[in-house]
């Protein structure tokens, strides 16, 4: 993981701010046109909408099993719409400065996580013909698509910043916990006792951990959002970097929940008794230890504040999500000449993401099955925006071995992963994931041929000229 | 030194809280603004442009306000030369 962060995550999202801060803060998307070529550029959006399809549908899955899982952290998170509706309303309606919303947002959500500890939400079964999950996932998807066609400074906007806020809390007290507890890692360093039908740990380690190590996600909202952000170039490395460290540092708190959390190799084997049966409940009950351990926080409580923390960090990308899709669709309709209003363009998005969470698994569990795919993609996306980056160096004569290197290993790990998939797909026929599996697999052979091609003839464009050739990026 | 520091850290605190508010989103509220202003100079214009505005009379009075920002909002709604003959920006 650290080496992850380090010379993976660390160069990809530098690499892709200062890509997009010497080039006009154009997004990856764009540049990709601009240094590949316009098939490229198509190529690599394909790869970013089925990216954006399967986050939404992942994430609430995800969302949802916690829910279920953990009830005591329902009111905590659906409260904290409500807290995030009044900072709206106190900052644009009233004017009130940020510090003091702030405080008390941060104050009342954790006073909601006591609330919460001591009244869980536990949904009947079945809910209206559902099971608790699936009822759960369509709450999230009507709140998602609500949330997504409001205006942004109603609710999205305070509620990313409460909730980055209230991670930043978090992970504080989590890391305190980890100090002040010292734990003893109980789960073997090499794990012999294999639960049957784990597959193998290549390529699937390198497609599973995003965020923490290597994210192509980062690569979007660096080359999107960031860089037009940063007052001086120079500034890209604290800021790639740092977001990068700060990427890691969290996953690192996972893992140490995940493997110093429990009390004995027995608990722990108890988790992992099967394939994927820890997930984020691992994580969750891991901390909750560790909270008991270093701050003598009352069992169950720390469950509730972790399980809390997660949904919150993944129900932010849902909604945000939902909204770049609901745009993506809508600019599309524009090409193909017709005009799609915002209404019809959230219920086009609902129901695609409704139909892959629900059609590619039954009970909604299709957002687990395309996790791995979704994995998949997401480091696939890293690879291709590295191979931006590195096409950008060659073209100024810089030396690109810093991001070749990541760049070869992750198109070997994520074209292996993607072939392992199809495989299994195919075992399962599963068309919708098959037919998914092969477009990427297809965009992302060609935008390396591309990238490749690129890259050859800017070492030639660079070895005619002898100097700093392209900064507009034209090939 | 020290003082100076201490004053200036709630300041700085705020700020921060600030940008880590608003950065993210500065995008989206710059391009709904812009909308904003392109529906308005429609309105402002729109009599000159063949489509009846009972305001007229009133948002003739704005057009002298506008005027500066005439070319950029022909030329991104699509029209490269000014739509009307007696502006001739371009």
């Amino acid at each position: 993981m650290t080496l992850g962060t380090v010379f993976f995550a660390g160069v990809h999202d530098f690499g892709a701010l200062w890509a997009s801060v010497r080039n006009r803060g154009q997004s990856m998307g764009m540049l990709s046109g601009s240094y590949i070529g316009r098939r490229g550029r198509n190529l690599f959006l394909v790869v970013i909408f089925l990216l954006l399809l399967m986050v939404n549908a992942a994430f609430a899955v995800v969302i949802a099993n916690l829910l279920v899982s953990t009830p005591t952290s329902v009111i905590p998170v659906w409260g904290a719409i409500l807290v995030a509706l009044v900072i709206g309303q106190l900052i644009y309606r009233w004017k009130v400065g940020l510090l003091w919303p702030s405080i008390g947002g941060v104050i009342v959500l954790y006073a909601l996580v006591l609330v919460g500890n001591s009244y869980p939400v536990v949904l009947p079964d079945p809910v209206l013909g559902m099971s608790p999950r699936s009822a759960w996932i369509v709450l999230l998807f009507l709140y998602a698509g609500i949330a997504s066609i409001l205006p942004v400074w109603v609710l999205l906007q305070p509620r990313d910043y409460i909730n980055g806020l209230q991670l930043f809390v978090g992970l504080g007290i989590l890391y305190l916990a980890v100090l002040l507890a010292s734990p003893t890692i109980v789960a073997p360093a090499f794990n012999d006792a294999l639960p049957e039908g784990t597959p193998s740990i290549v390529p699937l380690l390198f497609v599973t951990i995003a965020c923490g190590a290597i994210s192509g996600f980062h690569g979007m909202v660096a080359s999107g959002t960031t860089s037009k952000q940063l007052d001086k170039e120079t500034d890209a490395r604290f800021v790639g970097y740092f977001g990068a460290v700060g990427e890691g540092m969290l996953s690192l708190a996972s893992i140490v929940c995940c493997a110093a959390g429990f009390a004995t190799l027995a608990d722990w084997q108890a988790i992992y008794s099967q394939f994927g049966g820890g997930g984020v409940k691992a994580f969750v009950d891991g901390g909750d230890n560790l909270l008991v351990q270093g701050l003598g926080m009352p069992a169950q409580l720390g469950s509730t504040l972790l399980a809390t923390m997660a949904i919150l960090f993944a129900a932010t990308t849902m909604d945000t999500g939902l909204r770049l899709q609901r745009f993506v669709i809508q600019e599309a309709a524009e090409l193909a000449g017709f005009r799609v209003g915002t209404v019809a363009g959230t219920l086009i998005a609902l129901a695609v993401c409704l139909a892959l969470a629900f059609g590619a698994g039954s009970e909604g569990s299709g957002g687990m099955v395309i996790w791995p795919l979704f994995g998949t993609t997401n480091q696939l996306l890293a690879a291709l925006t590295l191979a931006v980056v590195s096409v950008i160096l060659i073209r100024k004569g810089r030396n690109p071995v810093y991001t070749l290197v990541p760049l070869a290993f992750l198109l070997v790990m994520s074209v292996y992963a993607l072939v392992v998939q199809l495989g299994t797909f195919l075992e399962q026929r599963n068309w919708l994931l098959l037919g998914m599996d092969l477009v990427i697999l297809v965009a992302a052979l060609w935008v390396s041929f591309e990238a490749l091609l690129a890259m050859r003839q800017g070492r030639e464009a660079q070895a005619g000229s002898g100097g700093d050739a392209a900064d507009g990026g034209q090939p | 030194m020290s003082r100076g520091r201490k004053e200036r850290a709630p300041g700085r605190l705020a700020a921060l809280l600030e940008e880590f508010y608003a950065a993210p989103y500065r995008r989206t509220f710059a391009r709904a603004r812009r909308e904003e202003e392109d529906l308005f100079m429609l309105l402002v214009c729109s009599e000159s442009l063949g489509v009846p505005n009972p305001a007229a009379w009133y948002t003739l009075e704005l057009l002298p306000v506008l005027y500066e920002r005439f070319h950029d909002w022909h030329r991104r709604m699509g029209m490269e030369r000014s739509p009307l003959d007696h502006i001739g920006c371009c």
